[in-house]
C-alpha cells in the first residue's frame, strides 16, 4: 500500500520522464536490456547484448556487483533473489512491512530531495543494485537501514526484493506486486499522455542517475519495483546510471520502465500472466525498446516468447508487442455451402490498451479479409503499407468443404493458418496499424459483425473489381512525370522484385510438386525393392535389398517433410512477399493518386484563374467577386492537395524504408530457418546411406 | 548417396570382371560415333585363339548388327539350351533430343545463364545416355565371349573378325510385325505349355521362381526409373530457381543481395548434388536393374524353349502311341520320340548348367 502511495510521484516523474527524447530512451532500454540480460545471465539463461557494455559500462559494473551480491545472497535467499536476499538478510530482523514502509519513506525522501539522494544514492544504488544491501560488506545490515530511511537506495532494495523474488514479494509485498503494478501503470498511461517531462527530466537528471540504478536493480530482478521505483525514480534516482538515466528520463522514460517492469516480471516471478499485464500497460507506445524487453522476458514464457527472443537476436526493431498465433481451424457447419472455418487465435500482448494480456478470439477467414478492407479504406490512400491477407481461394476452400480428411486439404488448411497468423503479426507490427480502433477490436471483440463484403462475386466485390479496372485503366492513362527519382527507382525495383518473386515462387511451388513426385516415386520403389528383396534366394543380397527399401522408406519420409518444409518456410514465405509487394505498389498508386488530385486542383485552379480574367475583362463585377472566392478556395485546396501529397509521399518513403529494412531482416531469417531445415535433411539423408553401408559391403 | 553409389559399383564391376576374365579373348568397345540416328561402335578385339586371323583387330559395328547376332543365336537349334544374353536395348536419343529441341523453343523465357545452364544438363544427360549405350553393347560382347559354347560361334566370330560393313539387312515392316506376331504366339504358346506337367522339380522351382522375380524387378526398374526422372526434374528445379535467386539479388540493393547470392549458390551446388544423384540413380541402380531383368527374360526364354522342347516330347510319345496302335509308322514315330527326347533331356542339362551358373 506504501507503495501505491509511493506510485503517484512515481507517476509524476515518469510523466516528467515522458517528454524525454527517444534517443535517451534507447539508451535507457539498452542499458536495461543489458541489465536484464546480466541479470538473466546470472540468473537464468545469459543472453547479453552488444549495447550493453558500452552504454552500461558502469551498469555492468555494477551489475556485476549484483551477481556477486547474489552469489552472496544466493545463501540468503534463493538465486534470482538476490536482491532480496541480500534485503531480507538486511532485513530480516524487520518484517515485510517494515521495508515496504521504509522504501515509502525513501521515495518521498527521494522525491523531495533528489540531489541528496543522488549523491548517496550513487555509492549505495550501486552497492545497492548489485543486490545492494546484504551483498555489499560494507552497508549490507546498517547501510541498508540507512538507505531505507534516507536513500533512495533504500527504495530500490526494498523494491528489488519485491520484484525478484516471489518469495520475497510475497513476504514483502504479498499484494503490493499487482498494486504496484495497476497503479503505476494507470500513472504512468496518464503520464505518457502528458509531456511536460523534460522539466521533471532535468531535475530527474541528477536523480536519474539514481534512478538508473535503481532501475538496474529492477532490471536484474524485479519489475514492480522498476515501477515504484520509477515512480520514485523519475526525480530521485542516484547518478549510477546518470547517463542512462538521463536518457531514460528523455522521452520514453516510462516505456523503457516498462520494458524494464516486465522483464524483471519476468526474470523474478514465472507467471507470466502478471507480467503479461504489465507489460501490456506500459508498452503502449510500443517502443521497440520496450518490445525487446518483453522479448527478453519471453525465455520464461515458452513459445511465443521463444519467437521473440529469436527475432530479438536477429533485430530489435522486429520485436512484437503483440504475439500472435493462430490455432486450429474448427470446422462449422455440416454441409457444403454454410460451411467455414473458424481461426482461433490467441494474442498475448504487453500493450496497456488493451485489457487482457492473452485474448483468444475466434475469427471467421472472411474476417481477416474485412479487416483489410477496413483498414487499407483507412491508412491506404495515407500511403501506409497495408500488410494483405492471404487471397480467398475458392477451389481451395471449397476442397476443403467438401473433401474428406485428405492430405491436400490439411495442406491448405495449414498454410492459410500460418498465412493468417503472418498477416495478423504484420498488422500489429505496424506501429500506426496498432493503434487502429478496428485491430483492437478484431483481437479483442468477442463478437464480430460478419463481414459482408467480402464474398467473392456479391454486389460489393463486383463494384470493387469494376474499380479495380477502372484504378488499372487510370494507372496506364495517368502518366506522372516522377519529380522524385527516389520514388522511381523504387517503383521499378519493386516491380522488378515482384517479378522476379512471382517467378520463384512458382518455381518453388513446381519444386514442391516434384518433390512430392519423388516422395511418392521413392516410396514405390521401397515397395518394390521389399518385395524383390522377398523374391531373391541369395540372402545377402535379399538383407541388402531389403535394408535398402528400408532406407528408401525413410527417405521417402524425409522427401515428404522436405516438400512440406519447402512448402511452409519457402513458399508461403514468398508467396508474402509478392502480396507485400502488391501492398508497396498499392501505396505508390496512392502516391500517384495524391499527386493526380493536387495537378487537377492546379488545373482548376488555372481554369478559375481564367474566368477570373475573362471576368475582369468583361467587367462583371458581381461574378467577380464569386470568382475571387473560387480562386481563394481552390488555392486552398491545391495547397491542401500539395500538402497531402507531400505527406503521402513522406509516409510512403517511411514505410517502404521501415518495408526493406523488415523484409530483409525477416527475409533473412525466414531462409535461414529454411535453409537449416534443408541442411537438417540433407545430414539425415547422409545418415540413412551411411547406416547402409555396412550392409551394401555385406555382399560383396 | 555414396553408399549406395559404391553398392552399385561393386556389382556393375563384378558383372564386367567375371565376363573378361577369360584372356584369350578380349572385347571392348573403345569409341563410337553417333550420327544421325546411326550409332557406330567400333568393337576392338584381342585374342589368342587360332581361329581369329590376327591377334588384335577392330570393326565397326552398328546397332542392327548387334541385334542380328543376338538373332542368329536364338534362332540355332544348338543353342536352345544355353541362355542367350539380352541384346543390348536400342539408343534412345529421342528424349535428350527432344528436351533440348523443347529448350531451344523455351530459350526466349529465361535468362541466358538459366538458359547455358540447362543446355550443359542436357548435353550432360545425352552424353550419359551415350555413354550408357556403349556400355551395355559393350557387356553383351563380353558375356558371349566368355560363354564357353558361344564364344565359339562362327557368327560371333564373323561378327568380330569381319573388316567390313557386315551390312546386315534390316529388319522390313512385314518382319518386324512377323516378330511382333511370333512374340504374341510365344506368349499364348507360353500358356498353353504351362499346363504340360513338369517333370523335373528343379525346373518348376526355377521356373516360379523367374516368374516371380522377373515381375519383381520389372516393377523396381519402372519405379527406379521414375524416382530418377523425379530426381532429375528436381534437379532442374533448383537450376531455375538458382538463376532466379540470381538474378534477384541483382536487382537487390539491400543487405539481402548478400544473402540471395549465398542462396543462389546454394542451389546451384544443390542442383550439382541432385543431378549427379539422379545420373547415378540412372546408371548404376535402374541401369543395373534394366540389365538383370532383360538377364531374367533370356533364362525365362530358355526355360520356355526347354517347356517347349518337353510338350514336343510329350506329343511325339502320344504319336508313338498312336502308331504302335495302328501299327504304321512305328518307326517314324518312335525315331522322333527319341529325337524330342534327347533334344529335352540336352536341353535340361544344359538349361540347368546355366541356370546354376547364373546364380553361382
Amino acid at each position: 500500500m506504501d507503495d501505491l502511495s509511493a506510485e503517484p510521484p512515481s507517476s509524476q516523474t515518469e510523466k516528467s520522464a515522458a517528454s524525454s527524447s527517444p534517443e535517451e530512451f534507447v539508451d535507457l532500454t539498452n542499458n536495461l536490456e543489458s541489465a536484464e540480460s546480466k541479470v538473466e545471465a546470472e540468473i537464468s539463461s545469459p543472453e547479453p547484448s552488444d549495447d550493453f557494455f558500452d552504454i552500461l559500462g558502469s551498469e555492468t559494473q555494477k551489475v556485476e556487483v549484483e551477481a556477486s551480491v547474489k552469489a552472496d545472497s544466493g545463501e540468503v535467499s534463493i538465486g534470482v533473489t538476490d536482491l532480496p536476499g541480500g534485503k531480507t538478510g538486511s532485513e530480516q530482523g524487520t518484517s515485510s512491512a517494515a521495508p515496504i514502509i521504509n522504501l515509502n519513506a525513501d521515495f518521498s525522501d527521494n522525491n523531495q530531495q533528489p540531489s541528496r539522494v543522488e549523491n548517496k544514492t550513487n555509492d549505495p544504488l550501486a552497492q545497492v543494485l548489485s543486490d545492494t544491501p546484504a551483498a555489499d560488506p560494507k552497508k549490507p545490515s546498517s547501510a541498508v537501514l540507512d538507505l531505507f530511511e534516507d536513500d533512495g537506495s533504500d527504495i530500490f532494495t526494498g523494491t528489488p526484493q519485491t520484484k525478484p523474488a516471489s518469495q520475497p514479494q510475497k513476504g514483502l509485498f504479498g499484494e503490493p506486486d499487482e498494486d504496484l503494478f495497476g497503479e503505476p501503470l494507470g500513472a504512468m498511461s496518464k503520464k505518457t499522455t502528458e509531456n511536460e517531462v523534460k522539466s521533471s527530466t532535468t531535475k530527474a537528471a541528477g536523480p536519474a542517475s539514481s534512478t538508473g540504478g535503481a532501475q538496474q536493480d529492477r532490471k536484474s530482478t524485479e519489475p514492480a519495483d522498476i515501477f515504484t521505483e520509477e515512480a520514485v525514480t523519475t526525480v530521485p534516482r542516484t547518478s549510477n546510471t546518470s547517463t542512462v538515466n538521463s536518457k531514460a528520463n528523455g522521452v520514453h522514460s516510462e516505456e523503457d520502465l516498462f520494458t524494464e517492469a516486465t522483464v524483471e516480471l519476468s526474470l523474478d516471478s514465472p507467471r507470466s500472466g502478471r507480467k503479461k499485464e504489465e507489460t501490456s500497460k506500459p508498452s503502449a507506445s510500443s517502443s521497440s525498446s520496450s518490445l525487446s524487453a518483453p522479448a527478453k522476458q519471453a525465455k520464461q514464457p515458452p513459445a511465443a516468447l521463444e519467437e521473440l527472443e529469436d527475432e530479438e537476436e536477429a533485430e530489435k526493431e522486429d520485436q512484437f508487442d503483440v504475439f500472435i498465433s493462430v490455432k486450429d481451424p474448427e470446422k462449422v457447419g455440416e454441409s457444403l455451402l454454410p460451411g467455414y472455418f473458424f481461426f482461433f487465435f490467441n494474442s498475448q500482448t504487453s500493450l496497456p490498451m488493451f485489457r487482457n494480456k492473452l485474448m483468444t478470439v475466434r475469427r471467421r477467414f472472411s474476417d481477416f479479409l474485412g479487416l483489410y478492407e477496413k483498414l487499407s479504406e483507412k491508412h491506404g490512400p495515407n500511403g501506409l503499407i497495408v500488410p494483405p491477407p492471404p487471397e480467398k481461394s475458392i477451389l481451395g476452400m471449397t476442397k476443403v468443404k467438401v473433401g474428406k480428411e485428405d492430405s491436400s486439404s490439411a495442406d491448405f488448411l495449414e498454410r492459410r493458418r500460418g498465412a493468417l497468423e503472418r498477416y495478423l503479426q504484420r498488422v500489429v507490427n505496424h506501429p500506426m496499424l496498432l493503434q487502429d480502433p478496428d485491430v483492437r477490436e478484431f483481437l479483442e471483440k468477442e463478437e464480430l459483425p460478419r463481414a459482408v463484403s467480402t464474398q467473392a462475386l456479391s454486389g460489393a466485390g463486383f463494384l470493387k473489381m469494376i474499380n479495380k479496372a477502372t484504378d488499372a485503366v487510370n494507372k496506364m492513362t495517368i502518366k506522372m512525370n516522377e519529380s522524385d527519382a527516389w520514388f522511381e527507382e523504387k517503383l521499378q525495383e519493386v516491380e522488378s522484385a515482384d517479378q522476379h518473386f512471382r517467378k520463384l515462387h512458382a518455381l518453388v511451388e513446381s519444386l514442391v510438386v516434384h518433390r512430392k513426385e519423388l516422395s511418392l516415386n521413392t516410396a514405390n520403389f521401397a515397395k518394390s525393392a521389399a518385395m524383390l528383396g522377398s523374391a531373391e534366394d541369395n540372402t545377402a543380397l535379399s538383407r541388402a535389398l531389403s535394408q535398402l527399401a528400408e532406407v528408401e522408406d525413410k527417405i521417402e519420409q524425409l522427401h515428404q517433410d522436405q516438400a512440406a518444409n519447402d512448402t511452409f518456410s519457402f513458399a508461403e514465405l514468398i508467396a508474402d512477399y509478392i502480396r507485400l509487394l502488391g501492398a508497396v505498389r498499392g501505396s505508390f498508386d496512392h502516391r500517384i493518386k495524391a499527386w493526380q488530385r493536387w495537378q487537377d486542383g492546379q488545373a482548376m485552379l488555372q481554369k478559375k484563374r481564367e474566368t477570373e480574367a475573362k471576368l475582369l475583362w468583361a467587367n462583371k463585377p458581381d461574378k467577380l467577386q464569386q470568382a475571387k472566392d473560387e480562386i481563394v478556395e481552390w488555392e486552398a485546396k491545391v495547397t491542401q492537395f500539395e500538402r497531402d501529397f507531400e505527406r503521402v509521399s513522406a509516409t510512403v518513403r517511411k514505410e517502404v524504408i521501415r518495408f526493406e529494412k523488415q523484409r530483409t531482416n525477416n527475409f533473412r531469417r525466414q531462409i535461414t530457418k529454411y535453409l537449416e531445415s534443408l541442411l537438417q535433411s540433407q545430414q539425415q539423408l547422409i545418415k540413412y546411406w551411411e547406416a547402409f553401408l555396412p550392409e551394401a559391403k555385406a555382399i560383396a | 548417396m555414396s553408399s549406395f553409389d559404391d553398392n552399385n559399383k561393386e556389382r556393375l564391376r563384378s558383372v564386367s570382371v567375371d565376363l573378361n576374365n577369360d584372356a584369350s579373348l578380349l572385347i571392348d568397345i573403345p569409341d563410337a560415333l553417333c550420327e544421325r540416328d546411326k550409332v557406330k561402335f567400333t568393337v576392338h578385339t584381342k585374342t589368342t585363339l587360332s581361329s581369329f586371323q590376327k591377334p588384335e583387330f577392330s570393326v565397326p559395328r552398328q546397332h542392327e548388327d548387334f541385334i542380328w547376332l543376338h538373332d542368329t543365336l536364338v534362332e540355332t537349334e544348338d543353342y536352345a539350351g544355353l541362355i542367350i544374353p539380352p541384346a543390348p536395348p536400342k539408343p534412345d536419343f529421342e528424349s535428350p533430343r527432344e528436351k533440348m529441341h523443347k529448350l531451344g523453343e523455351g530459350e526466349a523465357t529465361m535468362t541466358k545463364e538459366e538458359y547455358t545452364k540447362m543446355k550443359q544438363e542436357l548435353e550432360a544427360e545425352y552424353l550419359a545416355v551415350f555413354k550408357k549405350t556403349v556400355q551395355v553393347h559393350e557387356v553383351f560382347l563380353q558375356r558371349l565371349s566368355s560363354h564357353p559354347i558361344l564364344s565359339k560361334d562362327r557368327n560371333f566370330q564373323i561378327f568380330l573378325e569381319y573388316d567390313q560393313d557386315l551390312s546386315v539387312r534390316r529388319k522390313n515392316a512385314k518382319e518386324m510385325f512377323g516378330g511382333f506376331f511370333k512374340n504374341m504366339v510365344k506368349s499364348a504358346d507360353e500358356v498353353l505349355i504351362a499346363g504340360v506337367k513338369e517333370v523335373d522339380d528343379f525346373f518348376e522351382q526355377e521356373k516360379t521362381f523367374l516368374l516371380d522375380y522377373f515381375s519383381k524387378i520389372k516393377d523396381a526398374t519402372a519405379k527406379a526409373e521414375k524416382m530418377t526422372r523425379s530426381h532429375k526434374n528436381i534437379a532442374d528445379d533448383y537450376i531455375r530457381l538458382s538463376a532466379t535467386l540470381n538474378s534477384l539479388s541483382a536487382e537487390e540493393s539491400t543487405a539481402n543481395k548478400k544473402t540471395l547470392d549465398h542462396i543462389s549458390d546454394l542451389f546451384e551446388k544443390l542442383r550439382k548434388v541432385e543431378g549427379r544423384v539422379a545420373s547415378d540413380e540412372e546408371l548404376k541402380l535402374t541401369e543395373l536393374l534394366r540389365y538383370y531383368m532383360r538377364d531374367i527374360q533370356a533364362a525365362k526364354d530358355l526355360l520356355y524353349r526347354r517347356a517347349r522342347a518337353l510338350a514336343d516330347y510329350e506329343n511325339s510319345n502320344k504319336a508313338l502311341d498312336k502308331a504302335r496302335l495302328k501299327g504304321k509308322d512305328v518307326s517314324q514315330a518312335e525315331e522322333h520320340q527319341q529325337r524330342c527326347l534327347q533334344k529335352f533331356d540336352n536341353l535340361s542339362e544344359s538349361g540347368k548348367k546355366e541356370l546354376n551358373n547364373r546364380l553361382g
